[in-house]
């Protein structure tokens, strides 16, 4: 019978993405409602070393897959992996990370195992009287809101975006590691990568910040980011921005949050003449605390936010930096 | 078999023109006004995606479509910039179908090809300084080399537009001083001709990104094969050309007008007055109402003619009313726009002061409203017997 | 070389707007478009076309009948030929469905490459292009922002977030495109008039596909999942709201604001 929540680990040059450890988070709280176990599942080449670090994150049991042909992501090799371990250890179910390496992957397993999978789930829950899992994910670009359900193919099988769950704050407990084995032939790697490029962009990962400054159409140039720069340096935050902004060229994409962008949950997210339309609130709306600056008071961010201030933003953010640094 | 849905063919004809007209001629619309230079990068869009071939045979390498269908170009691109109608509508409806009715095969060839395949573009050079409504006054001659291989043109144009850039000129000269308009005869005088003196651009009311030039002959010679249909045909050639160009500039008329009250009906709903969108009072409905029945009235008449050219009948009348009615509804829509505005309708932040510029001419050009009065005065009073 | 795209007609969600009354999407009066990353796909396959003469395009849709508009778009941007798979019977996929059923079609035609945009802005699942390779037991190069032809040989360059590969990949192979693939041309007007008169919309419905099909993998029945339920997302009860400050006012308002929450 299918036992166990499995999280399907993402590292890049040995190293464990942020998503890896939010997943566990979850997970653990899946397969406590189940009374199951949490399995981590990690793939690449020499990566035993950081098993530990999943192990410590709230997995009862680090699965690891360790080859030489799993050193960079491959579609491929990968699916195989993921596909032989589903395979003898049947799980109830399986998450994945919705980075392009997840999204990649996962989609290709549920074909060649025959299952479900539901993509950028927003909330995960085991249903009281089913025990099903409850996949909810947004459509049209947020507006709408579905929970699907995958009753009678297992794993169930789900991809939930970076940034969405939170990993366990503390866990004083370890969890086994082991090793599994797949044999690989040389007909799996069935594309050659010729060159891997990593881009050199100073990118910041505006899912990690605790503290983003967000601005939007309200800026009226990309000159206009520069008074929100300094507000968040003084925060020791990131600068974000919707996608009108990115849009008009404004600011780099992987700034960008919303429905097409990212989805973040600082601890504070300072809204600069962002209108807040719903494909923007999708990617923000459960930052901890939202203040909102907008001149226009209709605008739909002020149903959104915690504080809200109708005014200028030109006069207000270069003074609320002054008050910020004599704190 | 009354129908006033486009087929599906020209449902997505329509959906490429209004993209086409958002992402390539509305950004630069008002710059192009400002500075009164036609772009000669966008003439190479409208090139490329097939604008300025739109009714014409598939043979020549044009689009293959209906005029219905250059009738809705023509209203899209004009809802964001008239100057690109009137450019498109010179080349299409006066140019080329002097070559299409009346060239020979050989000047099809020559001459239609490369202006309905995206290569070349072209003008019509039939107003004098002396001559407007009464294009029977013109002067220009045109004499036969005693050699019988060459006309030696002699005269003055003025107002032709696209003349600034076009590669094809359709010129009207007499070529019998003493018949008057039996005595006018048409040529194709290709751009660089010796002795086609293309003068500056005339500076206008409206539609000020439009080529519209002065074109002074002289003792330019013209080879005789590129004379149109017989000597002593040209002013039916030039009538003709002008009944149908009169669909386009009708569309163009819808268009302006249509696009006018778009932007005043989007204003409406941001401003603010009186603590509430102007939208909002009824006052501004009614008027907005009032506006859309007369634009989709002129929009109707003009797919008629439009439709009456594509089955083969008598269009002639029918261009000329919806011409006459389509072009008052355009001054009178883009007035109430720039009003409804108020000072920011005024002003050049917002398109409508320069629609309710462009929508001036369209009363004027390929016939006055008083001449379309005159073109279907007899279809009209002899409906009744 | 015979290239195949899937393109999937879409609403334009930048439209889509909710009945304030019952919640629910308003489907009336939204225009329908190409998915963009789909027509940067089709973009990429006439560029590829260009590069490789005698090559032809030809496009595939799985929708309703509707989707003729989407398809006759696609000839009219230079598409040779197209097909749409519609059938009540494939009604109410998921994407496992919809990914067996799209296999199922071009079993019955040849192909070297197929292209498949990233994901659908309805759905934006990036489901359908790697379960279509794996049904047919294909190499995949997902998030394509580059592909030229090497041989028999594609070379791809594919996004990720941090990084990118050069991935030589032999066809046939299924590419997925981001829109940054190619911007799409405009149709032309004598295309369009080509699209109606002298080009056709195939259509393919269930009895056409009986000898690639396993029946018991289509529509709802063969979907494995299953929408429970769906709902409007309820916008977070309101904050407070201030107006008519002065700048220092609303600084000091906001200052106070963190201080008591101890971001500050």
């Amino acid at each position: 019978m299918s036992k166990n929540v499995y999280v399907i680990a993402e590292q890049r040059d040995g190293k464990i993405m942020k998503v890896s450890y939010e997943l566990i988070g979850k997970a653990r709280e899946l397969a406590d409602d189940l009374g199951q176990e949490v399995v981590a599942v990690l793939m690449g080449s020499g990566v035993e070393a950081v098993a530990g670090d999943l192990a410590k994150a709230g997995a009862d049991k680090v699965v690891v897959v360790d080859d030489p042909m799993l050193a960079e992501y491959v579609t491929e090799p990968y699916t195989k992996a993921v596909t032989a371990v589903i395979k003898a250890q049947d799980p109830e179910i399986v998450i994945f990370g919705a980075s392009s390496i997840g999204r990649d992957l996962a989609p290709r397993v549920s074909a060649r195992i025959h299952t479900g999978l539901t993509a950028d789930c927003t909330k995960l829950e085991i249903d009281p009287e089913t025990k099903l899992l409850n996949m909810t994910r947004p459509a049209f670009g947020g507006n709408i809101m579905a929970t699907i359900i995958c009753a009678n193919h297992r794993p169930q099988m789900a991809t939930v975006r970076p940034g969405v769950m939170q990993a366990l704050a503390d866990c004083d407990k370890v969890g086994t590691v082991e090793k599994f084995d797949v044999e690989f032939t040389a007909e799996d790697m069935n594309v050659e990568i010729c060159e891997v490029v990593k881009t050199e962009k100073k990118s910041v990962d505006i899912t990690e910040a605790k503290i983003l400054v967000s601005g939007g159409r309200g800026l009226g140039g990309p000159e206009g980011f520069e008074p929100l720069r300094e507000l968040a340096k003084v925060l020791g935050g990131e600068v974000s921005s919707s996608r009108a902004a990115v849009d008009a060229g404004w600011i780099d994409r992987d700034r960008q949050v919303g429905q097409t962008g990212k989805t973040v949950r600082p601890d504070l997210y300072i809204a600069c003449g962002i209108s807040g339309a719903i494909q923007h609130a999708a990617g923000m709306e459960e930052s901890e605390f939202i203040v909102a600056i907008n001149k226009e008071e209709s605008a739909p961010i002020f149903n959104i936010c915690d504080l809200g201030i109708v005014g200028d933003l030109n006069k207000i953010v270069p003074k609320l930096t002054e008050a910020l640094k004599k704190n | 078999m009354v129908d006033f849905k486009l087929t599906n063919k020209q449902l997505l004809a329509k959906k490429l023109f209004a993209e086409f007209a958002e992402k390539e001629i509305k950004p630069i619309a008002a710059e192009m006004d400002e500075t009164e230079v036609y772009s000669l990068e966008l003439l190479e869009k409208l090139k490329k995606v097939g604008l300025l071939g739109i009714p014409y045979d598939k043979k020549y390498g044009g689009a293959g479509a209906d005029v219905l269908t250059y009738a809705v170009a023509m209203e899209e691109v004009s809802k964001v910039d008239a100057s690109t109608g009137i450019t498109m509508s010179v080349h299409t409806s006066l140019c080329c179908p002097c070559i299409n009715d009346f060239g020979t095969e050989e000047q099809k060839e020559k001459y239609l090809r490369p202006l309905v395949n995206g290569t070349w573009s072209g003008c019509f050079s039939l107003t004098e300084p002396g001559a407007g409504t009464d294009a029977s006054g013109a002067k220009t001659i045109a004499e036969k080399t005693e050699d019988g291989k060459y006309y030696v043109l002699n005269g003055q144009k003025v107002f032709t537009t696209n003349g600034g850039f076009a590669d094809v000129f359709i010129v009207f000269a007499l070529t019998d001083k003493t018949k008057g308009p039996k005595g006018m005869s048409a040529f194709i005088v290709e751009k660089g001709t010796p002795g086609m003196i293309i003068g500056e651009n005339i500076k206008r009311m409206g539609i000020r990104a439009a080529s519209n030039v002065e074109v002074a002959f002289v003792d330019c010679k013209v080879p005789a094969e590129n004379l149109l249909g017989k000597e002593g045909k040209g002013y039916g050639i030039a009538m003709g050309a002008l009944a149908g160009g009169r669909i386009g500039i009708a569309a163009q008329a819808t268009g302006i007008a249509q696009g006018a009250l778009n932007e005043a009906i989007k204003y409406s709903k941001e401003r603010k007055q009186f603590g509430k969108p102007l939208s909002s009072f009824q006052h501004t409905q009614f008027q907005c109402v009032e506006m859309q029945t007369r634009i989709d009235a002129a929009r109707l008449l003009t797919w008629r003619a439009a439709k009456a050219k594509d089955d083969h009948e008598n269009y002639t009348p029918l261009s000329a009313m919806a011409k006459l009615y389509a072009s008052q509804v355009a001054v009178e829509v883009t007035r109430f726009a720039v009003q409804l505005m108020g000072g920011y309708g005024y002003s050049r932040e917002y398109p409508v002061e320069r629609m309710y510029r462009d929508a001036k001419i369209t009363e004027i050009y390929e016939g006055t409203s008083e001449a379309m009065k005159m073109v279907a005065g007899g279809a009209v009073m002899n409906a009744v017997k | 070389m015979k290239i195949v795209v899937c393109a999937k007609q879409v609403p334009d969600t930048t439209e889509v707007k909710l009945d304030p009354k019952t919640g629910t999407l308003i489907r009336d009066g939204v225009p329908s478009i190409i998915n963009p990353d789909d027509k940067a796909g089709i973009e990429a396959a006439l560029q590829l076309k260009e590069a490789v003469p005698g090559s032809t395009v030809t496009v595939v849709s799985m929708g309703p009948p509707q989707a003729d508009v989407a398809l006759r778009e696609a000839l009219a941007m230079g598409c040779d030929e197209a097909i749409l798979v519609s059938d009540r019977a494939f009604g109410g996929a998921d994407t496992w469905a919809t990914s067996s059923t799209i296999a199922a079609a071009l079993k019955k035609i040849d192909f070297d490459v197929i292209i498949t945009g990233r994901q659908a802005i309805d759905g934006d699942t990036a489901q359908v292009g790697p379960q279509i390779a794996e049904h047919l037991g294909l190499p995949q190069v997902s998030y394509a922002e580059n592909v030229e032809v090497d041989g028999e040989y594609l070379k791809v360059q594919r996004q990720f977030e941090d990084r990118y590969h050069i991935i030589k990949v032999k066809m046939p192979c299924v590419i997925t495109a981001l829109a940054e693939l190619a911007e799409p041309r405009y149709m032309t007007v004598g295309g369009i008039v080509d699209a109606y008169d002298s080009k056709e919309v195939k259509v393919w419905g269930l009895a056409d596909l009986k000898d690639t099909i396993d029946e018991a993998n289509i529509g709802l029945a063969g979907s494995p999942t299953r929408v429970k339920q769906s709902f409007t997302k309820q916008p977070k009860a309101a904050g407070t709201v201030l107006k008519d400050l002065t700048p220092d006012e609303a600084v000091d308002a906001i200052v106070a604001k963190l201080k008591e929450k101890y971001i500050i």
